[in-house]
This record gives structure tokens, C-alpha cells and sequence, in this order.
């Protein structure tokens, strides 16, 4: 059942992918009209992976982490696409499964977490950090109360929670951003899950308190070999964490390969241009910086054919505005959509 | 350069402003404290250069620039600005009357490109309203104005009827700068005017602000939390931590060595996008107090790796180490930092 | 397979992507044009403007869709139950209405109405009746429906009262009374509220601090035994017109707290926007803040509460007159025809004095509707 493409690109001896999924739809049915936030992306994430989707608003990166949690609010819904959990003798297909039941519910939490943009909101205000922390533990798990309070404990000395017996019995308002953030991590690892999910989990904090939770998402990904889904809009943040990188744009994959790749072999004009238009510190100052031309199509008014081709340097008419191009390997595990490259490969 | 730019009398030099904001508690709202949000800013701006201002939230930034633009009255210190006509008031002595005859030469750029715009207005009456409550009451004349401010921040004239909805955030903002400009105004506080847009349009407004500065010979107080933006537009860099001033410094002499650690520090939690060069071990512990209840001392201290006893019960002062180039830190002389250039 | 699938295909877009002219629409409609096609797409809160509509044609034109005068007492046609129009005989159209014929029960000495299904009283639209002056402006004798003799046969369209008054034109006369209460009440209190709000939260300080204690004072009383105090206060010798006017003054006396505490919350977040720091920036004069940008900002939200503020006066004001303390008879309101109904005796005998009842729940409802879909339309820019 394996796509063709990501099929080819794998090596006989690489692991088979904790994720899998294949051309995920979710659409949005508006009063207005259908907004497709997601429309037919497949990628795959390996077991101990960082994997990092970024893109701008609207490019579908967080409905399509909603999607694979089965949290996408109507009047979304996911349309079509298989999103496949390899379970240790099982796979189970998540789009699948009714997103209120047992087996969805125990997965949420469980095998997969999610560790949200905005901690202040992800933990109730009326009962203290430990009690959620313990509850997701005991709902998960069959321990016993006092059990859970010793794992709640182990975690929050695990992601740096400074006396954790205390602090454990604090409400989320008493903690500063940088604890909050540690403790909503400690909650989304209290079920050993497989795969974490990263919604843009700094960009509520400041860069000092960025640079610690990076470092301790890194080195718990490191110990426990926990897959992280790291999604966000900030190509820093993504140089420094992820292994393999998924670029998207109004609702379609641009490009997706090694981080190294992308960053210094990207192919797609998007982000090549991308790349350029970001000042680094390194860069030369007071220069004009090289831009994308144009704004972010709204949602409803998404273009023809390749959707990034009215601000794209290499528009081909005919070509770009008529057809959606389909993701093309160009290197190892490195897949690019765009037209461009379609006629390399015919000439080759 | 430093010294013969420092003879002339700067645009703006602002010299010990302090905001505290009370914190009040019960029925008669008694105070029972201060948020010390600025706390002794001293600072200067030459005409046509661009002072970055940079630090994490809560650092004051936002309020020092609030109180330049007088939207706040300082608890105390002077802000001298030399005005149009080469005399030089102190904003933080003006009241409102007083203030209104110069508010067309001190402007502002929001960070918000949705909140900045009346929602309920269209574009021309948005970027037409400071010429029309100052004066320009011929409604063609204003058509022209508006018309030659949206052809200069790249807009197309023709959808001056048009409302903000009708607009992307990118192009709000362009707005928002016409708007600005529409007085000629001399001195620009910039607060964070990129920091809410897309990747891809963060460039095409920092190009912008960059020429207008160039055409219109501009001072800009450009403020913003993005080490990487400010380098790339400032000349010259004030770094404030907890309401106070850290280090001041030309841009590129701040970057290549940093004098006061938290610098250092800021610089180096910035996530470079180049995966070959990740993130090393140094990192700072712990955050930013809160500037309701600063810790004793100099307010680094607590997170400092270089932090001696001194450092725990006198706070520094803000004193010049080389010419230009000024840091609160005891131990500034001795530290050797690493930069980023 | 995925890139395959999507390559065969023609092109993604489903969405057909929106003219350019009905961008250019919408990038030139201004705040009421949005909030005006928002609204238009509740259709509950559009089908109660259409009810709404009626009624108030029916307040400004009472008498003309009454069938008779609404004072003219008989008391020998007390108590005639409904009358329904039949519109067609046959398939001819010849409305008419079936004519009723009197008994006296010689047990219980009542009155004993039936209906008599082959004799019909012919009826048309735009019939001449009694007359009756439109507006106050010129006189006229034209009704929507009456009977074809100009008045000898009567037409009780929702049967008769004790006095053998026709309800239904009473009923059209109620309704202006009620409906303009609730309607000038309604002004009363915006007017009070938006100063009263306006001030407390543009201003502040020691302003705000004694408005807010006045609204917390007003809002801390039960108001049912204000009302009654205050209505019974009034002198029982005032004319009608005179007591419909207390009365509504002292409804928006009361009604105004629920306004004020709402602007005053507006206002408050409003003076932290950027739009208006903005404006202060150019030099605008706190006038001009306030009537150019913050005004507008909150004129959408009051029309929204006040229209959900109108049910609930035209209830209280219901409830005082049906407690005998609001407005008295001989002005008729809702209230005054409700009290018509007040033992259950009557209502036994004659269920249809309690129609007024429903011409209240259907006000209430419709107003309830169209305030919750202005509210929901009034701020276009929430995304």
C-alpha cells in the first residue's frame, strides 16, 4: 500500500514509518465556499524522527496536525486520505476511526501527544498542574493515584521542573511561561507516547526560554527516541531541530527532504525564496533583501494549478497555471513539486 | 564618528525616563507597589539614523517608546527633542495642547496591521485623517496627498475607497506607514512592524522601510524582539533588560563583541537557520524576572554565568567603555564574549 | 500515488475563485454593507424582521387593520368566539364569514353562541367602516377587511370580551400602545445608557467610579417592587396619555444599567486599540476620537442590545399593566387585554380573550431572533 514515490525513495534497510500518511484532504465547507486548508499531502515519519512541517499562515501545517489528532472542528472535515499508525502487530488507519471513540481517544494522549502553541490554555485554571498531569497518566495507564503522583514527579524532574513535589501541586497561572511550557511537555510524555506533536510550542515564549525548550525537546528526543512532529512557522527554530522537513503552501506540499537539503540544496522556488528573503545575522545589512513578490492568496482564491505560481520567479504560462505539479524525488528522500524538475527528469 | 556625531545636538536624546506603573489593591484601590516597566533609560537618536531597540517581553521597550510618543506621560527624566524649527522641548514636560502642534514630526508604525486600521474607514480617510485634523481641509488637495503617499509605500492609488478587510496583512501595513508619513513627520517609532507578518512579507516591508528611510532621510526608533531584523536595518543597537538599558552600541560593533553577557546571551539563543550550525550548550538558565519584583543588584545577576558577589547587591551603571559604545556590567572590562559576526 | 492522482487531475481549484467584481464589491463595502449581508444569512432573525415589520405597520396603523372601533361597547354580542374568513365558496373567491346566532342558556342566563355555517356575511379587503383618523393627519374610513354593508353585520375576527368589544381591533390598538412603549423606552435608555457608558469609560477616574456605583445600586434593587412603587405612586386621576408616559419613562429609568455597564466595556477596550492610539497621533481632537472612531465602533452593538433590551420592557410593561398598575383602561394595551382574562372562569368560557398572550410571545420571540442575529452580524471583523 505503499505510495510509489515514497516507495522508490527508501532503502531496503531503513525501518518501516510509526506514520504514514497518504493524501490527506481536509476541507473546510463554508457559507462561503469549500476551503481546501489541506489538499492531498502524504509524507512519512520514522520511528525517532524530528519532523518538521513549516510554511506560512494558511499553508494547512496546524489543520493538518488537527487531522492527524481527529480534532479538526466542523464544519472541517477530512475528506479523503489514509493517515496509517504502525502499531507493534497492527497498523490502524486514523481517518478511520470515529474521532470520539474508545480506540481514537485512547491513542490521543496516549500513543500520540500533542504539545500545544499556547500552555496557558492547555491546562485548566481550577485544578492544579499535578492533577491533570496525574489524571492523563491514570487514563492511560493503570496505575494507581499514588503510582501516577511518583511518574508526575519523574517527568517534571525529566524536563527540568525545579523541586517538582512542590511545584506539582501549583495551579498553571503560578508558573512562569518557561515552567508552563516544561510542564504541558511533561504531561504530553506521561503515556511514553511514540509520536509527539509540536505546534509551534515557542512561539508564545520569549528567545532565551525558546533556546531551553528547543534544547530539552532535543535531548528527550534523543533519550527516549520518541518521533516529534515539529511544526512551525520559523525556519530558525526548524534548521536547529528537525531531521527531515516538509515545506507547504496554501494546502499542498512545496518540498519535503533532509534538513540539510533543504536549507542548502532546497529546489522549490518557494523555498529558495524563502530562504533568501529571511535577514540572518550573518547576512549583509542594510541591503535590500531578495522578496517574494506579492501576498498569501486568501483561502478561498487559491490559484490554478500550482498554487505558488502568480509570485514564483519561474512561472512557465501554460504550464504552472494549468496543472498541479506532483511531488518528484530529485535526490535521496528529497521530493519536490514543481514543474521545473518534471522536465529534468524527462530529459535525463 | 561617534564623538563629532555626539557634538551636534541628537534629534532625540532621552536621559534618565522612568515609567512605573502602581499597583493598586482593594476597594480604594490603595498601591501597594510599583511596575518599574522603564527604570532609568537613558538614550539618544541622531537625525537620520535608525536606533534599534531589542529585548525579550517585559523588558520596557515597548513602553519607552510609548512615552516617546508621549501615548504614556513618564514618571520622570527628559526627552529633548529638537524640533522642525531647531528648538529643543522636553515631550515629558508638554501637556496635551502643547503637545498637539508637534505630534505630526514624532509618528508611529503598530505592530498589529489589524488593529492598527480602522476597521470602519476606508484608506483614504485612514491615511487623509492626520491631514485633514491638521489642516489640509480641501478635499482634492488630500486626494493628491494620499494618492503620492500610497504610490510611495507601493500601493495602487485606485483602491484608496476600498476598506482595510479588503487588504492583506502585508499590505496593511504599507498602509499604516502612509499613514505615518502623511505629516513628514522626522522621527518614526517603528514598534515590532514586522514581527506579526509572513516570512515572505517581512522582507518586502523591511526593503520598504529601509528606502523610505533613504528617499525621506528618516530617523526611525525601530523596536523589535528579532536580533536578526535589527541588525539588518539599525545602526546602532540599545539592548534593555527589566526596564533598563543593557548595552548600547553600533550595530555592527554590538554583534561582533558584545560587552554585557545577557547580550551575549540573547545572540546566542537566537535558532540560526543553517543546520550545520546548531545550537551549542550555552544557554541561559532560568527567566526574565518580572519588573514588578526585580531581584537585587544588577538584575542579571540571577541568570548571569559570570555573576560575582559585587554583581548581587550593586546595581551597575550605564557607563561608556569605549566611545559609543556603552554597557551596565561590572565585569564589562574583563569578560571576553563571543559575538555572532 | 498521491502526486500521480493529483497530476491527472485538471486542476485542484473547486472553489471557483471569486470574480473580480464581487472582490471589488467586497473590498468596497463598508461596516454596515458587511454587517447587513451577515445578518442576511439568519434566517430565523430575517423571517422575525418580517414579523416585526407587520407589527409595526400594525402601530402605525392601528385602525385601519381593525375591523371596527375598538371602544364600542354591546352587550347584548358579549362573548362571541372567533370567527374564521372562509376566502373561497367553492372556487370562486368570495370571502366571507359564517354567520353566528345568540341563545340564552335559561340555566345559566349566559349567553350561547353558535355558529351558523349557511348563512355567510360576505366580507372584502380595503372595506369602508368606521372612521378613524390615520396618523393624526387627514380622516378616512377604508379597513383591510370589513363587511360589504359598510358596517351593520360586525366581523369578530378573534371573538368579543364582556362588553362585547371586538378583540381583535382592541388588540390592534394594544399593540401600538405596547409596541411604542418598548420602542420610546428602548430610546430612553440608549440615550441615558450611551452617555452615561460613553462617559464612564472614555473617561474614567472619579466619573466612572460614582456611574459604576449608580449602576451597581440600580441593578442591585429587585425591580418588580420598584415598579410597583413607582407606578403606583402616580396619580390615579392622570389622564391615560399621561400615565403611558411614566410608565416609560420610568421602565428606561431602570432599563438603562444593562446598556451603560456594556458600552463602558467597550469603550475601556476600545481606548487600547492601535486605531485609536493612532488617531491621537495625528492630532485628533478627543471629540473627533470619540465621534469618528469610537462611536462608530459601538453603534453596531447598540442597536444589537437594544433590540434585545424592547422584549424585555414590552414584558414588564405587559406585567404592570396586568396587575392592574401599568397602563389603565380605558388606553388599551397587552397587558390591559390580558387582564380581560384574569379568573379562570372566563378563560373556560372564552380561551380566546387569551390570544393577546401569544401576539406578546411572538413580539418577544421576534425581537429575541433579530437582536441575537444583529449581535452575531454586528462585529463582521471578528475574522
Amino acid at each position: 500500500m505503499m505510495p510509489p514515490i515514497l516507495m522508490a525513495t527508501r532503502r531496503a534497510d531503513e525501518p518501516a514509518p510509526l506514520l504514514s500518511v497518504h493524501d490527506l484532504k481536509v476541507h473546510f465547507f463554508m457559507d462561503e465556499g469549500v476551503v481546501k486548508a489541506v489538499d492531498g499531502i502524504s509524507f512519512d515519519v520514522f520511528p525517532g524522527q524530528v519532523f518538521g512541517i513549516v510554511g506560512e499562515s494558511g499553508c494547512g501545517k496546524s489543520v493538518a496536525m488537527k487531522a492527524l489528532l481527529r480534532i479538526v472542528e466542523p464544519p472541517g472535515r477530512v475528506v479523503s486520505g489514509e493517515i496509517l499508525l504502525r502499531r507493534t502487530d497492527t497498523i490502524v488507519d486514523l481517518a478511520r476511526l470515529d474521532p470520539a471513540g474508545r480506540e481514537m481517544r485512547s491513542i490521543r494522549g496516549g500513543e500520540i501527544a500533542l504539545i500545544p502553541q499556547e500552555p496557558m490554555a492547555a491546562f485548566s485554571p481550577v485544578h492544579s498542574v499535578g492533577n491533570q498531569i496525574i489524571e492523563a497518566i491514570t487514563l492511560h495507564q493503570a496505575v494507581g493515584q499514588r503510582a501516577a503522583r511518583e511518574i508526575a514527579v519523574r517527568l517534571s524532574r525529566d524536563v527540568g521542573i525545579p523541586a517538582p513535589e512542590q511545584r506539582l501541586d501549583y495551579y498553571s497561572w503560578q508558573l512562569s511561561g518557561g515552567l508552563r511550557q516544561r510542564a504541558i511537555i511533561a504531561m504530553a510524555l506521561s503515556c511514553n507516547p511514540r509520536l509527539l506533536i509540536a505546534d509551534e510550542p515557542t512561539t508564545a515564549v520569549d528567545v532565551t526560554t525558546q533556546a531551553q525548550v528547543l534544547r530539552l525537546l532535543r535531548q528527550l528526543q534523543a533519550d527516549r527516541h520518541t518521533a516529534i512532529i515539529f511544526i512551525t512557522h520559523d525556519l530558525g527554530v526548524i534548521a536547529q531541530m528537525a531531521d527531515h522537513v516538509m515545506v507547504m503552501y496554501l494546502g499542498l506540499v512545496m518540498e519535503q527532504g533532509p534538513v540539510d537539503n533543504i536549507f542548502h540544496a532546497a529546489k522549490h522556488p518557494y523555498t529558495q525564496a524563502l530562504l533568501r528573503s529571511i535577514p540572518s545575522i550573518q547576512s549583509t545589512p542594510r541591503i535590500s533583501l531578495p522578496t517574494i513578490s506579492g501576498s498569501i492568496p486568501h483561502p478561498f482564491n487559491r490559484p490554478r494549478g500550482c498554487p505558488f505560481h502568480p509570485r514564483c520567479p519561474h512561472f512557465m504560462p501554460g504550464t504552472c497555471d494549468r496543472q498541479t505539479p506532483a511531488l518528484r524525488p530529485v535526490a535521496d528522500g528529497h521530493l519536490v513539486s514543481c514543474f521545473l524538475y518534471d522536465q529534468e527528469a524527462e530529459r535525463t | 564618528m561617534t564623538e563629532s556625531l555626539r557634538v551636534a545636538q541628537p534629534l532625540l536624546q532621552v536621559k534618565n525616563l522612568r515609567k512605573h506603573f502602581p499597583i493598586q489593591k482593594g476597594f480604594r484601590r490603595r498601591v501597594i507597589g510599583y511596575v518599574r516597566a522603564v527604570d532609568d533609560v537613558s538614550l539618544f537618536i541622531n537625525e537620520g539614523e535608525t536606533l534599534g531597540l531589542v529585548g525579550e517581553s517585559g523588558c520596557g521597550k515597548t513602553t519607552a517608546a510609548r512615552c516617546v510618543l508621549r501615548a504614556y506621560s513618564p514618571t520622570s527624566g527628559e526627552m529633548l527633542f529638537q524640533t522642525a524649527g531647531g528648538e529643543v522641548v522636553d515631550l515629558a514636560r508638554l501637556s496635551r495642547q502643547q503637545l498637539r502642534p508637534l505630534r505630526p514630526q514624532i509618528q508611529m508604525i503598530f505592530q498589529d496591521p489589524y488593529g492598527s486600521l480602522n476597521p470602519r474607514m476606508p484608506i483614504f480617510d485612514i491615511v487623509g485623517e492626520p491631514l485633514l485634523v491638521n489642516g489640509m481641509k480641501d478635499r482634492s488637495t488630500r486626494v493628491e496627498r494620499v494618492t503620492e503617499l500610497l504610490k510611495l509605500v507601493g500601493l495602487r492609488p485606485e483602491y484608496m475607497q476600498r476598506f482595510p478587510h479588503a487588504f492583506s496583512g502585508g499590505q496593511r501595513q504599507r498602509i499604516g506607514i502612509a499613514r505615518a508619513l502623511a505629516l513628514n513627520p522626522r522621527l518614526v517609532v517603528a514598534d515590532e512592524p514586522v514581527s506579526a507578518l509572513d516570512v515572505s512579507v517581512q522582507a518586502q516591508i523591511l526593503n520598504l522601510l529601509l528606502d523610505l528611510q533613504r528617499e525621506l532621510h528618516l530617523t526611525y526608533l525601530f523596536i523589535a524582539h528579532n536580533l536578526s531584523v535589527v541588525q539588518h536595518i539599525c545602526d546602532r543597537v540599545a539592548v534593555m533588560y527589566v526596564g533598563k538599558i543593557a548595552e548600547i552600541a553600533t550595530a555592527q560593533e554590538l554583534y561582533d563583541t558584545p560587552r554585557h553577557p545577557y547580550t551575549a546571551a540573547l545572540m546566542a539563543a537566537v535558532p540560526v537557520p543553517d543546520p550545520r550550525h546548531r545550537a551549542g550548550d550555552v544557554e541561559l538558565k532560568g527567566e526574565v524576572p518580572s519588573p514588578a519584583n526585580p531581584p537585587s543588584g544588577c538584575y542579571f545577576h540571577p541568570r548571569c554565568p559570570h555573576a560575582v558577589d559585587l554583581c548581587r547587591t550593586q546595581t551597575p551603571a550605564l557607563q561608556e567603555i569605549s566611545p559609543g559604545h556603552f554597557v551596565s556590567c561590572h565585569r564589562a572590562d574583563e569578560l571576553k564574549l563571543r559575538g555572532v559576526i | 500515488m498521491a502526486g500521480d492522482l493529483r497530476a491527472e487531475e485538471p486542476a485542484v481549484s473547486a472553489v471557483s475563485p471569486p470574480t473580480s467584481e464581487a472582490e471589488e464589491r467586497v473590498s468596497l463595502a463598508s461596516n454596515w454593507k458587511l454587517v447587513w449581508w451577515r445578518f442576511r444569512k439568519h434566517r430565523l432573525a430575517m423571517a422575525s424582521c418580517a414579523v416585526l415589520i407587520v407589527f409595526y405597520a400594525v402601530v402605525l396603523f392601528p385602525d385601519f387593520f381593525g375591523t371596527q372601533d375598538p371602544e364600542a361597547t354591546a352587550a347584548s354580542q358579549a362573548f362571541i368566539p372567533v370567527q374564521h374568513v372562509a376566502f373561497f365558496d367553492g372556487l370562486r373567491w368570495r370571502p366571507s364569514v359564517p354567520a353566528v346566532a345568540g341563545k340564552r342558556n335559561p340555566v345559566t342566563l349566559r349567553m350561547e353562541w353558535t355558529v351558523d355555517e349557511t348563512q355567510r356575511i360576505p366580507v372584502q379587503f380595503f372595506a369602508r367602516g368606521f372612521r378613524y383618523t390615520v396618523l393624526g393627519i387627514f380622516e378616512t374610513d377604508i379597513h383591510l377587511l370589513g363587511t360589504r354593508d359598510g358596517g351593520q353585520n360586525r366581523v369578530f375576527l378573534l371573538g368579543t370580551d364582556r362588553l362585547g368589544r371586538d378583540q381583535w381591533s382592541r388588540l390592534m390598538r394594544g399593540t401600538r400602545t405596547s409596541m411604542t412603549v418598548g420602542l420610546i423606552a428602548v430610546t430612553l435608555s440608549v440615550i441615558l445608557g450611551a452617555v452615561m457608558g460613553g462617559v464612564s469609560g472614555y473617561f474614567g477616574g472619579w466619573a466612572d467610579l460614582a456611574i459604576q456605583r449608580i449602576v451597581e445600586l440600580l441593578q442591585s434593587l429587585p425591580t418588580i417592587p420598584i415598579w410597583l412603587a413607582m407606578t403606583a405612586a402616580l396619580p390615579q386621576d392622570w389622564p391615560p396619555q399621561k400615565v403611558f408616559f411614566a410608565i416609560t419613562i420610568i421602565l428606561a429609568l431602570i432599563g438603562w444599567t444593562t446598556l451603560a455597564r456594556e458600552l463602558r466595556g467597550r469603550f475601556l477596550s476600545l481606548r487600547e486599540e492601535d486605531f485609536i492610539l493612532a488617531a491621537e497621533l495625528a492630532g485628533c481632537s478627543r471629540a473627533r476620537i470619540i465621534m469618528r472612531h469610537m462611536l462608530p465602533a459601538v453603534t453596531s452593538h447598540i442597536i444589537a442590545t437594544s433590540t434585545l433590551a424592547i422584549p424585555v420592557l414590552i414584558v414588564s410593561e405587559t406585567s404592570l399593566s396586568y396587575l392592574g398598575l401599568g397602563i389603565r383602561p380605558p388606553a388599551i394595551s397587552w397587558g390591559v387585554l390580558l387582564q380581560e382574562a384574569q379568573n379562570i372562569q372566563t378563560v373556560a368560557n372564552a380561551p380566546w380573550l387569551l390570544i393577546p398572550g401569544l401576539f406578546v410571545i411572538i413580539a418577544v420571540l421576534a425581537f429575541n431572533l433579530v437582536g441575537d442575529g444583529l449581535r452575531d452580524a454586528a462585529d463582521p471583523y471578528g475574522h
